[in-house]
């Protein structure tokens, strides 16, 4: 068990910057998941800690020691890989072994730890099959009972679940975060999916284009993203953003996201965003729960307008319904009694003390 | 109304087509199995002229009767043959050569395909072409520079080596190793790299992960590399006709020609057993291993 700290840990790939520069402090037992779209550096920091790419610049501590020049195998981390990397000649309890027989340790201790990682992840019964013979969740099963017989330090997952079915990988999510809270170890995550980063994560790591946007526990990021590009990539459907301007209006401050529609701010916000530019250009930001139907939903902060439906989704505990204002696509959450219906008006009501506001050019979320 | 019509002749169009195509590939079948047939046949030819005439006796072939057709059949050559000491000579000298050369080919080969196909290093991408295009010289072209080297070594030493019969072993894997580790270096580049990964970061040094992980994952390959490595050594004919002349020397393609041919006087029939009981030994290779050898030839093709 360990802390891993990243000091302006920099990769270049020839002359293209993979990673910029990067600080993060991973606390002990912590689990940690890097989120971000492909290409943002996520997968490179991964492999960085686990010493499979070299460190540009910076520097790498894991347990306090840095690790910049130490080989994988004498950094005492066990990793998962997205397509399993299972040994196909080894049956399962062989695959599981492997590390420990190559530190030669003794028998009767390997087979001890086989099984009890066995039994944490259920997989006992597989114990003499080869890998071919398991299914896409087994294997990854195996995966982790050999990341968990080493008791590593730290627990490295590179997309483990990418390569499963919809169902499988919810089941799987759940799994990995039940033997982390039995084992403990400190772990980093990568993953592209959003969900998964929010419902495994301690804390999240959002990284875009190389360099961290921001880090926090899901709630942090989900309702105070710090810059528009993590405001959009957390939460799904995707925050609405939606072109505004701010005005006076008898000496109250409101938001005007069309010629028709005005919404007055209410008390709280108008305080906060009283030193706004009135000629600045905006983003309002604004998730599908807080655009709902005006039947079901009112209160202080609540502003209500018609809008004409183009498509309405019906999901069955809610119905997705999405609009035009001033060509921006807008997606809202309404009650399914609402009777929201393809091509036919709806009054809806806006929850601006849920409200975000970003700087349109630089993205800054103000 | 348009919407019907449309259905309607998409229906019957589409079994049409289904028609055609089971037509399309029973006609490919019947071609398929035609010019097999004809090729079985041109191949098979030779083989089956030299059963014939090791079954004859010296008389029945010089009397030039039906060549296809053994009137009085006989193991007469076979049991001379097999009894006769010269020839065992042959097929140890060969037997050794092959296996020493199958050794030397693997025990250079598979280090250098897995260095080349997974250790990055500076040049190793050229490197690897380099390792190909030494097989395209052909054989004829290294013989006389080869001859050269040993002459000048023996000058320079005072050590002989020409004229033995373990210069085969030092010279075939010239031949041997540039295709040999042009195989491996395919086959291992297959294995996911992740694979190795995986074992480095489980604590496996490179050498463990070449023995214990990559070499059991690549074990059609290798075997695939080792077909043709005692093949190549074992059919060899111009290397020992040119680098051994003693007898005692010889391996078995050499010795049929050189002992069996006295003269303008042709001993067919023992020839003909010889070149037959020769091409044993790579045939029962091959019927034991054909599976692993065609696996591995193909490896990469599908994902496995």
């Amino acid at each position: 068990m360990a802390e891993v700290e990243l000091r302006n840990v920099v990769k270049m790939y020839d002359n293209v910057e993979a990673v910029r520069g990067i600080d993060l402090d991973i606390a002990d037992h912590e689990f940690v998941v890097l989120v971000g779209p492909s290409g943002c550096g996520k997968s490179t920091t991964l492999r960085m800690i686990a010493g499979l790419e070299d460190i540009t610049g910076g520097e790498i501590t894991i347990a306090g020691d840095i690790v910049n020049d130490v080989p994988p195998k004498d950094r005492d981390i066990a990793m998962v890989f997205q397509n399993y990397a299972l040994y196909p000649h080894m049956t399962v309890a062989e695959n599981m072994s492997f590390g420990l027989r190559l530190k030669r340790f003794p028998k009767a201790e390997i087979k001890e730890r086989v099984d009890e990682a066995a039994r944490i992840l259920d997989i006992t019964e597989l114990l003499d099959r080869k890998p071919k013979a398991l299914s896409g969740g087994q294997r990854q099963r195996v995966a982790m009972g050999r990341a968990i017989v080493r008791h590593p330090k730290v627990f490295l997952f590179d997309e483990p679940l990418s390569n499963l079915d919809a169902k499988l990988r919810v089941q799987m999510r759940i799994e990995i975060k039940k033997v982390h809270q039995k084992v403990r170890t400190t772990t980093v995550y990568v993953t592209h999916d959003q969900v998964e980063a929010m419902t495994l994560a301690d804390r999240v790591v959002v990284m875009n284009k190389g360099r961290i946007e921001q880090v926090g526990s899901p709630n942090e990021l989900y309702h105070k993203p710090a810059t528009k590009f993590v405001a959009g990539f957390i939460g799904s459907p995707a925050m609405n953003f939606i072109p505004c301007r701010f005005e006076e209006a008898s000496g109250k401050l409101q938001v005007r996201l069309t010629d028709q529609i005005a919404l007055p701010l209410p008390p709280e916000k108008a305080a906060r965003y009283k030193s706004v530019g009135r000629d600045d250009k905006l983003l309002i930001g604004l998730r599908p729960e807080h655009i709902t139907d005006a039947k079901s939903n009112s209160g202080p902060g609540f502003e209500t307008f018609e809008a004409h439906l183009d498509v309405t989704e019906p999901m069955g505990m809610e119905t997705l319904i999405y609009f035009s204002l001033n060509g921006t696509q807008v997606c809202g959450r309404a009650n399914p009694s609402a009777g929201a219906r393809d091509g036919a008006p709806l009054r809806l009501a806006v929850d601006l003390n849920n409200m975000h506001l970003l700087n349109e050019a630089s993205g800054a979320v103000i | 109304m348009t919407a019907t019509t449309t259905i309607d002749k998409a229906g019957p169009r589409r079994s049409v087509k289904q028609h055609s195509m089971s037509r399309d590939r029973s006609w490919a079948l019947r071609w398929s199995y035609f010019f097999l047939t004809l090729f079985a046949i041109f191949f098979l030819f030779p083989p089956l002229y030299m059963l014939i005439t090791s079954l004859k006796t010296s008389k029945e072939i010089s009397a030039a009767t039906n060549p296809w057709w053994v009137y009085h059949p006989t193991l007469s050559n076979y049991i001379e043959l097999l009894s006769s000491n010269q020839f065992l000579t042959f097929f140890w000298n060969s037997a050794w050569v092959s296996i020493f050369v199958v050794i030397i080919t693997m025990l250079i080969a598979i280090p250098a395909a897995f260095a080349l196909a997974r250790m990055r290093f500076w040049g190793s991408a050229t490197l690897a072409t380099g390792v190909f295009l030494t097989y395209l010289i052909p054989d004829t072209l290294l013989f006389i520079p080869l001859f050269k080297m040993f002459a000048v070594f023996n000058d320079l030493t005072g050590i002989q080596v020409i004229n033995h019969w373990w210069v085969l072993v030092i010279i075939y894997p010239t031949l041997t190793v540039p295709f040999a580790t042009w195989i491996m270096i395919g086959y291992f580049a297959s294995i996911p790299k992740e694979l190795d990964e995986a074992a480095i970061v489980d604590g496996a040094s490179w050498m463990q992960t070449l023995l214990r992980i990559f070499i059991p994952v690549a074990l059609p390959g290798i075997i695939a590399a080792t077909i043709f490595a005692f093949t190549v050594s074992w059919a060899q004919f111009l290397y020992p006709l040119a680098f051994t002349t003693s007898t005692s020397q010889l391996v078995l393609p050499v010795g049929i020609i050189t002992t069996l041919i006295k003269g303008d006087v042709f001993n067919w029939g023992q020839i003909m057993t010889g070149a037959l009981l020769g091409a044993a030994p790579p045939l029962l290779i091959y019927a034991f291993l054909m599976d692993y050898y065609i696996s591995g030839l193909t490896a990469g093709a599908t994902k496995g």
